[in-house]
């Protein structure tokens, strides 16, 4: 099995528009020699959950920074529950408040990368935990 | 501003000292192999008359308020009247923003500035399925004029003039206004302001867009004839370099891709028999002031000179006040950490010193936390404390554009001022930038300088002071602001009130009318004010837009 076969979705939930770390790490990754789909903005949990199982992605990465992360990053959780896909693990990154990622942390979110993590951080974790099928 | 001869006598001495380099530099080699700005522009180790021979003082520099108004645009600048202090501010709903109005206002600020959350920014209300989990999050929750009624409480509106920060319902946002103001006995011609209205940096860079692009232009067009005519006072639209560069553009993209916006705008309204010169004294601007000091006043500078010829040259006009570049700066938002976060304020400060000393006429200083949160009040206190430091104690603003004649701060003004006029050029070879934008070119060359950026920094080429060197451990003690999850349901409720007791009848009509304008070449605004009097909602109104006009989406390129 060759790492190069993981397919990574990058999500923007919600509203916000601020793309450019989420299209930072889809560059990034994609250079690591990962599948990348990026979804585009403004997408809902809904959307986002529909566009993972179609794409049979490996993993799910989700970017927030306006604030609303901890109804959006559960309830991405609870639908991939809700549809059986909640093997593939989630990450998040974006303007996220300490106190907040134990939260998302208990709530099923794997990691959680915050300003000033670089794309190598995001690149090895999904190295070391994620498993191509 | 040389002679021949001086330049060449120059030119003998800096040989004479490269060779004395060269020898120190054999003992002790420079820090870097390459010193570059935050943009990566290359800087030399000097700059001499040599860089400036070609500068001619009264055509390319002249004085504060006379073409080409590098040195500012009044004639008096700081020394006159200092820079209006405005910070940006909403969060939670109408009460809690309006309170932290009155809080700003009684220590001194001297402009409103209104922040609104991500459901009123794309057009959705409250109780909107879309807005789940977002409402007041990151701004003020506006449903209908009953918010903005309560916003504006004990609020002098014919005194204090505000920013709103919004983009496609900002026709809305203005028409509330009016309304709001009306009815406390404030005309319309006395009241004063900026709506953001600038779509095509939203399409370039923010994102919050909703309708396609060439509708999005006329609304924008429909607001600047309105003002025009009837809110002489307004600045109808906020042309945006800021947030270009937050999406990681360089500052010479951050200039030109804003004066091309600004170009696309003037052409839109003359392209619809507007003079020039009627409209064009009530543009402004909105700039980034990004961490690289120097880099950042040369911009402000060639910006001032640039729109001076553009207007002048491009479009012909006549009256000096369609030339001036007057511009509100906030400091850059991407470049806080949440490493360290008293550090923010030293940050801050500095570009903050960057914008007075490029000669801004408003500014915002973020807050310390604002890389984690909306600022509490002690966080934006501080913010504004550095403006009034930097007005009142250091002395900067004792003469008027310091940094002029410097033979660095010149030539990089030529510099981003050149360089800013090849993207426009190409910009201009491509059809215009509403046809840039639908290729991705602006979009595609600030997502190659992010990242490029972030590469630097990755690989510690590029230094952030406590994110990649002079890291430590730490947990953040830092108190945050949290939004209440009753605003949601307060809102909603207010919302569904207003809903019940408003007259429907009349709301359908409203709508009606919309429609027709929408559908028609009617002006807007009259339409949208007499709706919002009679409680519409703004996503009635964006909803009756999104089906005359369609939606627009992401094409999701990275």
């Amino acid at each position: 099995m060759s790492e190069n076969r993981i397919k990574v979705l990058i999500a923007k939930p919600g509203l916000d528009g601020h793309d450019r770390g989420a299209k930072i790490i889809a560059r990034g990754l994609r250079d690591a020699g990962y599948e990348v789909v990026y979804t585009g903005l403004h997408q809902t949990p809904e959307e986002i959950v529909a566009t993972a199982i179609q794409e049979d992605v490996n993993v799910i990465g989700i970017s927030s920074l306006a604030g609303a992360h901890m109804y959006l990053f559960p309830r991405i959780i609870e639908l991939l529950k809700e549809k059986g896909a909640d093997d593939v693990p989630v990450f998040g990154g974006g303007i996220i408040p300490e106190d907040d990622i134990p939260v998302l942390k208990k709530a099923g979110i794997k990691a959680i990368f915050t300003p000033g993590s670089p794309v190598s951080e995001t690149v090895d974790w999904i190295k070391e935990n994620v498993i191509a099928q | 501003m040389f002679t021949e001869e001086s330049i060449a006598r120059v030119a003998e001495r800096h040989q004479e000292w490269d060779k004395l380099l060269a020898k120190r530099l054999e003992k002790a080699p420079e820090r870097l192999e390459r010193f570059s700005t935050v943009s990566d522009e290359e800087i030399k180790n000097i700059y001499t008359p040599e860089d400036i021979s070609e500068l001619d003082y009264e055509k390319d520099l002249g004085f504060p308020g006379q073409f080409p108004y590098t040195r500012g645009v009044q004639a008096s600048m700081h020394r006159g009247r200092l820079w209006t202090m405005r910070q940006f501010a909403g969060m939670g709903g109408a009460e809690e923003t309006n309170a932290r109005f009155h809080y700003l206002m009684d220590h001194g600020e001297t402009g409103l500035s209104t922040a609104f959350d991500m459901p009123t920014l794309m057009g959705y209300d409250s109780d909107s399925p879309m807005s789940l989990g977002e409402v007041g999050k990151c701004g003020v929750a506006i449903d209908t004029l009953a918010d903005m009624e309560i916003l504006f409480e004990g609020i002098p509106m014919d005194r204090v003039t505000t920013s709103m920060t919004i983009n496609p319902p900002a026709a809305i946002m203005l028409a509330m206004y009016i309304a709001t103001a009306e009815k406390k006995g404030v005309s319309r011609d006395q009241i004063g302001g900026t709506i953001q209205n600038d779509m095509l940096k939203e399409f370039i860079a923010q994102k919050t867009f909703m309708l396609p692009p060439e509708p999005s232009m006329r609304i924008i067009a429909d607001t600047v004839e309105f003002c025009t005519k009837e809110v002489p006072r307004w600045n109808s639209i906020s042309i945006s370099g800021y947030h270009i560069r937050e999406a990681g553009s360089t500052a010479v993209q951050e200039l030109a891709f804003t004066l091309a916006d600004g170009i696309g705008y003037v052409q839109a309204c003359v392209d619809r028999g507007l003079n020039v010169d009627d409209f064009a004294p009530r543009l402004s601007f909105f700039f980034n002031a990004h961490v690289d000091f120097f880099e950042e006043v040369a911009k402000y500078r060639a910006a001032r000179r640039m729109w001076a010829r553009i207007m002048r040259d491009r479009f012909g006009a006549k009256d000096p006040k369609s030339m001036l570049l007057r511009f509100h700066t906030q400091t850059a938002g991407c470049s806080l950490t949440a490493q360290q976060p008293y550090n923010n304020v030293v940050r801050t400060a500095y570009q903050a010193l960057s914008s007075v000393m490029g000669g801004t006429q408003s500014l915002h200083t973020n807050s310390l936390d604002e890389t984690l949160s909306l600022p509490t009040e002690h966080a934006v206190t501080i913010a504004l404390r550095t403006q009034q430091i930097i007005g009142e104690e250091i002395g900067v603003t004792n003469t008027i554009d310091p940094l002029a004649g410097s033979y660095f701060v010149e030539s990089l003004t030529d510099e981003m001022e050149r360089k800013a006029l090849d993207y426009i050029q190409k910009i201009d070879d491509m059809g215009g930038i509403l046809k840039a934008i639908d290729v991705g070119f602006p979009q595609k060359e600030i997502a190659d300088a992010a990242f490029n950026y972030q590469r630097q920094i990755d690989e510690g080429e590029k230094i952030i002071v406590g994110v990649n060197k002079y890291q430590m451990d730490e947990s953040l003690k830092v108190d945050l602001l949290t939004i209440d999850p009753v605003v949601e349901k307060r809102q909603r409720q207010r919302l569904a009130k207003v809903k019940e007791e408003r007259d429907s009848a009349k709301v359908e009509a409203c709508l009606k009318a919309v429609e027709k304008a929408a559908l028609g070449t009617d002006n807007l605004m009259p339409h949208l004010i007499e709706a919002v009097k009679s409680y519409v909602t703004v996503q009635e109104i964006c909803d009756c837009w999104r089906n005359v006009y369609g939606r627009y989406t992401d094409p999701g390129m990275f």
